[in-house]
C-alpha cells in the first residue's frame, strides 16, 4: 500500500472532475458519502453488514488467485449460495429449533456455491474453457435461475413480482451484537475469520503451497508431482463455498432483506476481486480495504436522494482507485527496478 | 426473411465490437474492458450526438473514448508491465460505473437516430435486397468493415506485421518491426472500433440511453465470439450473426411461451456461449486426449479430426509482455 495516499488524492481529483462535469459540488458529494457511511450508529451497522459478504468473497478469491485463476464466476457462486440457503430455510422453516435451521442453511449455501464454483473449475480443468468466460456464462445462468425461482416456484402467495420471495421471519435472522451505540451484525466475525483462515492456509498448508506453485507455473507444478487438476478443482470449490456463504449472509443477515431476489449478489463478488487485486495475499490489507469499499458503497447510496447523482459514483471511486494503484505500481517498477515484469495477477 | 432482415439490422454493434477486439488481440493486447466500454461509448456517443445534433460527432466521440481506453490498456501493459487481465477487468467496472454516473442527464430523453436508407437499385433484388440493402448506413458500414479488416489482416504487408506482433514478437522485432508501437496503434484502433459499436447501439439499434441500458453482458459475449471466431475476422462476424440470431429467436420464443418469465429469455445465449467455447477448446485439453486414448484408433482419429476443425488457438503472444531487450 505504498501508493495509497497518492492514489487516494488522485482518485479524489478524478472523481471531482467527473462531478464537476455534471455540475455537482465534489465536496458536498464526498461529505454525503462520509456521513452516509458513518454519520449515525445505524449507518455504521449497515457498513458492517455490507463488509461481511465482501470479506467472505475476498477470502475465497485468495485460493483461486493463488493458483493464477480469475474466478469471475464468483457472482454466480454468491447467487447459488443464496438460492441454496433460501431453499433450505423454506424446507426447514417450521421444523426443529431455528438455530439448527440457520446452521443447515449456511451449510447448504456452502454446498451450492461450491458446486457452482466446481462447475467453472471443471470447465477449465477438463474442457480447457477459459475460467473468465465459463464463469461469466455461469453468472448469467445463475441470475436467470433466481428470476425464475422468484417468479415461479418460490413466488409470494398471491403476487408474483421480481421484488423477491416472501421475507423470512426474525427467528432465522443472524443475531446482532450490541456494542453501544452500534448493533453490530455478527456475520462480520465470520468474514474476518474467513479472511484470516484463508490467508493462513495459503502459507501453512500443502493445499495453499500447491496453489501458489500452480500459480507460478502450472506445468512446472505438474512435473514436480503436484496433482494440479485436483488442486485447481479444490481451489474453485473452496472459493465457491466461501462465496456461497456470502450469499447465505445476504439472505439471513440482520440488516439484509431476508429474502431471495434477482441480482442478490449485488456486485459483491466483483468488488472482492478489486479488493484482492489491491491487497494481494495479506489478510490485514484485505480486511481494511474491503471495509473502506463497503463504506464507500453504503455512503454513495445517499447521492441519488440528496443530489440526484447516480449511486454508481461509489463504483467510479472504487474502480478508479484500483486502476490508479495498478498504474502507480507500474510506474514505480519502471523507475526503481526497470525489469519488474508482472505476470501474475497479484 | 423478416427474421433475417431483423438479424442484419441488429448486428452492427456486435460486429464492430468483435472486429475491434480481434484487431487488438491479433497484435497481442487483450482489452477485457469491453462490457463496460460498450456501455460508456454508447452513452458518450448518444450524449455527444445530442449535444452537437450531429450523428458524426456522436460516432467520433464514441470512437475517441474507445481509443482512449485502448490506450490505457496498452500503456498499463506495454509501458508499465501490468497484467492485462487485471487492468481490463478494473477498466470494465470503471467504464460501466462512469456510464451510469455521467449518463444521468441524457437518460430517457429523445435524440438523433441513424435514418433508414435503402440503397436504390440493390434493394429491388429478390430476397437479398430486403435483407441486406433496406437497412441503415451503419449496417452497410459493418459489411464494409468486416471485409476491410479481413483483407487488411490477411492480405496486406501491415497486416502481416500486425500478425507478427501477436504471434512472433521476438522475430518481428529482429526484422526491424517496432512491435511496441504497433501494439499501441492496434489497441487504440481496436478500441475505436469497439467505440463505434457502442455508438451503433445508442444511435441505431437501441436508440437513446437509460440505466440499466439493457446491453449489459453483450461485451462479454463479444469477447467470447472473438475466441469462437478463432481470431479470424470473418469467422468472428459469422459468430456475431449467430449470436444476434439466437437473441432474436429468444424474443420470438418469448412470445410463443408467455408463461415463462420474460427475464429468462435474454440469458439463453449464455449457456450456448459456454457450450460453443467448450467445443472450440476441447481439442486443446489434455484431459480430452487422455480420455480419447481409451477409444479404438479409428474412432479416436475421427473425433480428433472433428475437434481440430473446430479448434481455436489464440495468437501465441496474446497477453504476454514483450521481454525488454538487454
Amino acid at each position: 500500500m505504498r501508493f495509497g495516499l497518492t492514489a487516494l488524492v488522485l482518485t479524489a481529483a478524478f472523481g471531482a472532475g467527473i462531478l464537476a462535469v455534471l455540475g455537482a459540488s465534489p465536496l458536498e458529494a464526498y461529505r454525503l458519502i462520509v456521513i452516509g457511511a458513518v454519520g449515525r450508529p445505524e449507518r455504521v451497522a449497515f457498513v458492517l453488514a455490507a463488509w461481511a459478504p465482501i470479506l467472505l468473497c475476498a477470502a475465497g478469491l485468495l485460493f483461486t488467485f493463488a493458483a493464477g485463476l480469475w474466478n469471475i464466476g464468483i457472482e454466480g457462486q454468491v447467487i447459488f449460495g443464496a438460492v441454496f440457503a433460501t431453499g433450505a430455510l423454506r424446507a426447514l422453516e417450521h421444523t426443529g429449533p431455528p438455530w439448527i435451521t440457520v446452521l443447515l442453511a449456511g451449510l447448504a449455501a456452502i454446498l451450492g456455491g461450491g458446486v457452482w464454483g466446481l462447475l467453472a473449475g471443471a470447465l477449465r480443468a477438463y474442457g480447457n474453457v477459459n475460467e473468465i468466460f465459463g464463469g461469466l456464462g455461469l453468472n448469467f445462468i445463475a441470475g436467470s435461475l433466481t428470476v425464475y425461482l422468484v417468479l415461479g416456484p418460490w413466488a409470494r402467495p398471491g403476487i408474483a413480482s421480481t421484488s423477491g420471495t416472501l421475507p423470512f421471519p426474525q427467528t432465522v435472522w443472524l443475531p446482532t451484537l450490541t456494542i453501544p451505540p452500534v448493533a453490530a451484525p455478527t456475520e462480520i466475525l465470520l468474514g474476518v475469520a474467513a479472511m484470516g483462515v484463508a490467508a493462513a492456509a495459503l502459507r501453512g498448508t500443502y493445499f495453499g503451497l500447491h496453489l501458489l506453485a500452480i500459480g507460478k507455473s502450472l506445468r512446472a507444478a505438474h512435473l514436480r508431482g503436484i496433482p494440479t487438476t485436483r488442486e485447481v478443482l479444490r481451489a474453485f470449490a473452496a472459493c465457491g463455498g466461501l462465496a456461497g456463504l456470502a450469499g447465505f449472509v445476504l439472505v439471513t443477515g440482520a440488516y439484509s432483506r431476508h429474502q431471495l431476489f434477482p441480482l442478490i449478489s449485488g456486485g459483491n463478488g466483483f468488488l472482492a476481486i478489486l479488493v484482492v487485486l489491491l491487497a494481494g495475499y495479506s489478510a490485514g490489507a484485505g480486511i481494511l480495504i474491503s471495509g473502506v469499499f463497503a463504506a464507500i458503497s453504503m455512503g454513495s447510496l445517499q447521492l441519488p436522494l440528496a443530489m440526484q447523482l447516480d449511486s454508481s459514483m461509489g463504483g467510479v471511486i472504487q474502480s478508479a482507485l484500483v486502476l490508479l494503484i495498478i498504474l502507480l505500481r507500474g510506474v514505480q517498477a519502471r523507475v526503481v527496478h526497470r525489469e519488474g515484469v508482472s505476470r501474475s495477477p497479484l | 426473411m423478416i427474421l433475417a432482415a431483423a438479424v442484419v439490422a441488429a448486428s452492427p454493434p456486435i460486429i464492430f465490437a468483435v472486429l475491434g477486439e480481434t484487431i487488438a488481440e491479433k497484435s497481442g493486447v487483450i482489452n477485457l474492458s469491453l462490457d463496460g466500454l460498450l456501455l460508456l461509448t454508447a452513452m458518450a456517443g448518444f450524449a455527444a450526438a445530442r449535444a452537437a445534433d450531429s450523428l458524426l460527432v456522436g460516432m467520433a466521440t464514441a470512437m475517441a473514448v474507445g481509443a482512449l481506453v485502448g490506450l490505457v490498456v496498452a500503456v498499463a501493459s506495454l509501458a508499465l508491465r501490468q497484467n492485462q487481465v487485471a487492468t481490463g477487468f478494473v477498466l470494465m467496472l470503471l467504464c460501466q460505473n462512469l456510464a451510469y454516473v455521467l449518463g444521468t442527464p441524457v437518460a430517457h430523453v429523445p435524440g438523433p437516430q441513424v435514418p433508414h436508407s435503402p440503397i436504390p437499385l440493390l434493394q429491388q433484388v429478390p430476397i437479398v435486397g430486403p435483407v441486406l440493402f433496406r437497412q441503415d448506413a451503419l449496417v452497410y458500414l459493418s459489411f464494409a468493415a468486416a471485409a476491410a479488416v479481413w483483407w487488411y489482416v490477411f492480405k496486406t504487408r501491415p497486416g502481416l506485421m500486425l500478425r507478427g506482433a501477436g504471434e512472433q514478437p521476438a522475430a518481428a522485432v529482429a526484422r526491424g518491426v517496432d512491435v511496441v508501437r504497433l501494439r499501441y496503434l492496434y489497441a487504440m484502433a481496436g478500441g475505436a472500433l469497439v467505440g463505434l459499436g457502442g455508438a451503433a447501439f445508442s444511435l441505431a439499434v437501441k436508440p437513446g440511453w437509460s440505466r440499466p441500458y439493457g446491453i449489459e453482458g453483450t461485451g462479454w459475449i463479444a469477447l467470447a465470439i472473438v475466441i469462437f471466431g478463432n481470431w479470424d475476422p470473418l469467422r468472428a462476424v459469422a459468430g456475431a450473426y449467430l449470436f444476434v440470431l439466437l437473441q432474436t429467436l429468444a424474443t420470438v420464443l418469448q412470445s410463443l411461451m408467455p408463461h415463462v418469465p420474460t427475464q429468462v429469455f435474454p440469458t439463453l445465449p449464455f449457456p450456448l456461449m459456454i457450450l460453443a467455447l467448450l467445443l472450440v477448446t476441447l481439442g486443446n485439453s489434455e484431459w480430452t486426449h487422455r480420455v480419447l486414448r481409451r477409444l479404438p484408433a479409428a474412432a479416436r482419429r475421427r473425433v480428433l479430426r472433428a475437434l481440430r476443425a473446430l479448434e481455436a488457438s489464440p495468437p501465441a503472444a496474446l497477453g504476454v509482455p514483450l521481454e525488454p531487450r538487454e
